[in-house]
């Protein structure tokens, strides 16, 4: 399987991120080389390996029901640019 | 051509936990903005999700009461996204192994019990809120629900109606607010539905194309949006057209459902398991734990009133629609053991009644329990009629005492003397002498005429039955 300079577009709008037109074809190539390497992992028989989601053989650690956490709003909107009664602003999003 | 509808219903049901899916933030609704919102749930860099315990007991309760596979493994996924709610750019969701996985629910539509599958039912958070008004073509964020966790239940494709989603729907509720694991507030989004509707011709097995309803907050919308968007699938179809597969919103103050075309490109969530997370891994010991801390359920309750206190099928399934209302119910019978069936009445009709018009919970109802099987007793012993019990009840909804309070207070001691009851016929029959002289000439409709005069005369407390019976003494003494 390989991607096209169209693939590339696409899968970089979906992640938000500005690809410059000369690059397309240089992603296009190196991002299908990666997927030739997956390809040939998928050709290994893993016939009754169980699939594995976390290279570490351990579960999930829980915490308690409890709230350990206090209001920081202050704090934390220092960083935002633009903020009014409580609520971060953001460019509308909605049509 | 006839046509079938086919409903799937995907519900997102908020767990009630003190704290959030990943971090130890307040799930309270209602803070002021962004003031439950902690470096986690806002995705500040370096932090890292820790999961709630009770939050994973939730879920394996909902599965435990749908006879569910509970997954003693399943895996966090990252479901990519952007949105200003949603900080992190992805959600933490369950994508390809969910914790709960094939139960079932059976429904009751016009007393026919069907069976609706039930696919999976995944552990996520939820995303903020966006506000869209009055920021002068801004946007606000509170980021206060992200994060809160969810548990996403997805039926198969198995209700044929819309009558038979607002059933399964409705079931649904009251289960999740029997097992505590949700407070089923659809007005503040605790208990939210999106349905997956979609049209065939009867007797063809392929499905469809559907279409994906969003937005529909209560049981009404549910039942009024898919009838909308079956008929619209149905003369699109008819019309030549095809139905596309999409989102669409419904929109209640037109009733009507919209395209929401702009969300169509979107669609690829690109899932992959969230390395922060190791896979969840549930002890046999918790399952089990858990099982045993489970209340009795609404089937079982509901059969089991119906053989304890000879309850009809319908006064159990309205007595056990809550788990207040059946506690409330054991309550009053506690007190009262040998009124299950009157209680029932009192509590289906008159309490019921009151707690809608003031629109109360029964914790907050004025006439306990105990107050209620008071009266309740005072009716079967005869000290009152159920007529007058009436004016009591309003009495102690009142808080004017409790029913013996307020029989002594305003005299409402029903009138059982023979002869008292008989005087007051007599009393009757001679200041009616034109329906006495009536009713001797065969029109014996009059005879309910004289029943409310005594009723009447006696504001209501004599015993109806022993008025019928003494009247028809005295009448059957004067007819030719």
């Amino acid at each position: 399987m390989s991607l096209d300079r169209a693939d590339v577009e696409r899968i970089a709008h979906l992640a938000r991120l500005e690809v410059d037109e000369q690059e397309l074809t240089a992603y296009a190539e190196t991002l299908s080389r990666i997927l030739g390497l997956i390809e040939q992992m998928n050709a290994v028989d893993t016939e009754g390996i169980a699939p594995m989601s976390h290279p570490l053989e351990a579960g999930l650690g829980f915490r308690a029901d409890e709230v350990t956490e206090f209001d920081q709003r202050e704090l934390f909107q220092v960083n935002a640019p633009s903020v009014q009664a409580g609520l971060y602003l953001v460019p509308k999003v909605i049509e | 051509m006839e046509w079938e509808t086919v409903v799937g219903l995907e519900v997102h049901v908020q767990l009630l936990t003190k704290s959030k899916l990943f971090s130890g933030s307040s799930t309270r609704f209602g803070a002021e903005p962004n003031t439950q919102a902690c470096g986690i749930d806002i995705a500040l860099p370096g932090v890292l999700p820790v999961m709630n315990r009770e939050a994973a007991r939730m879920a394996v309760k909902l599965g435990i009461a749908v006879g569910a596979t509970i997954n003693r493994r399943s895996v966090f996924a990252r479901k990519n996204y952007f949105y200003p709610d949603l900080p992190k750019g992805y959600q933490i969701s369950q994508y390809e192994l969910p914790i709960v996985q094939l139960g079932k629910l059976m429904i009751d539509v016009d007393g026919v019990p069907k069976k609706i599958g039930i696919t999976r039912a995944h552990l996520e958070e939820d995303a903020g809120k966006s506000l869209h008004e009055e920021f002068h073509g801004l946007t606000g964020i509170d980021l206060n629900r992200a994060g809160t966790p969810l548990l996403e239940i997805v039926s198969e494709p198995d209700m044929r109606s819309a009558r038979e989603a607002v059933a399964y729907l409705k079931k649904l509720h009251v289960l999740v607010r029997y097992l505590g694991i949700c407070d089923g507030n659809m007005q503040e989004g605790s208990f939210r539905c999106d349905a997956n509707v979609s049209v065939r011709p009867r007797g063809q097995h392929a499905f469809g194309t559907r279409a994906e309803l969003k937005n529909i907050n209560s049981f009404r919308f549910v039942e009024k949006a898919i009838e909308y968007e079956v008929a619209r699938q149905i003369e699109l179809i008819e019309g030549g057209g095809k139905v596309v597969q999409e989102t669409r919103l419904y929109d209640s103050v037109r009733n009507e459902t919209r395209s929401m075309r702009s969300k169509e490109e979107a669609h690829d969530y690109r899932y992959f398991p969230d390395p922060d997370l190791l896979p969840l891994q549930l002890a046999a010991g918790f399952i089990e734990e858990t099982a045993m801390s489970m209340p009795e359920l609404p089937n079982a309750k509901r059969e089991r009133f119906i053989q304890e206190y000879a309850l009809t099928a319908y006064d159990a399934e309205v007595l056990t629609s809550s788990r207040e209302m059946a506690d409330y119910y054991e309550a009053a019978v506690r007190a009262a053991p040998d009124h299950a069936k009157l209680t029932a009445n009192w509590i289906i009709g008159e309490f019921s009644g009151y707690l809608n018009r003031d629109n109360l919970e029964i914790a907050a109802a004025p006439v306990t329990a105990d107050m209620l099987a008071g009266l309740v007793r005072r009716i079967a012993d005869n000290t009152i009629s159920g007529k007058i019990a009436k004016e009591i009840f309003e009495a102690m909804w009142d808080r004017e005492g409790d029913a013996d309070a307020v029989i002594e207070k305003k005299g409402l001691r029903q009138i059982t003397d023979e002869s008292a009851i008989e005087r007051i016929i007599d009393d009757v029959l001679a200041k009616n002498p034109k329906q006495l002289e009536q009713y001797r000439c065969g029109q014996e409709k009059l005879f309910g005429f004289f029943v409310g005069q005594v009723m009447k005369a006696t504001q209501g407390k004599a015993n109806p039955a022993q008025v019928n019976d003494s009247l028809r003494k005295k009448l059957g003494g004067v007819l030719p």
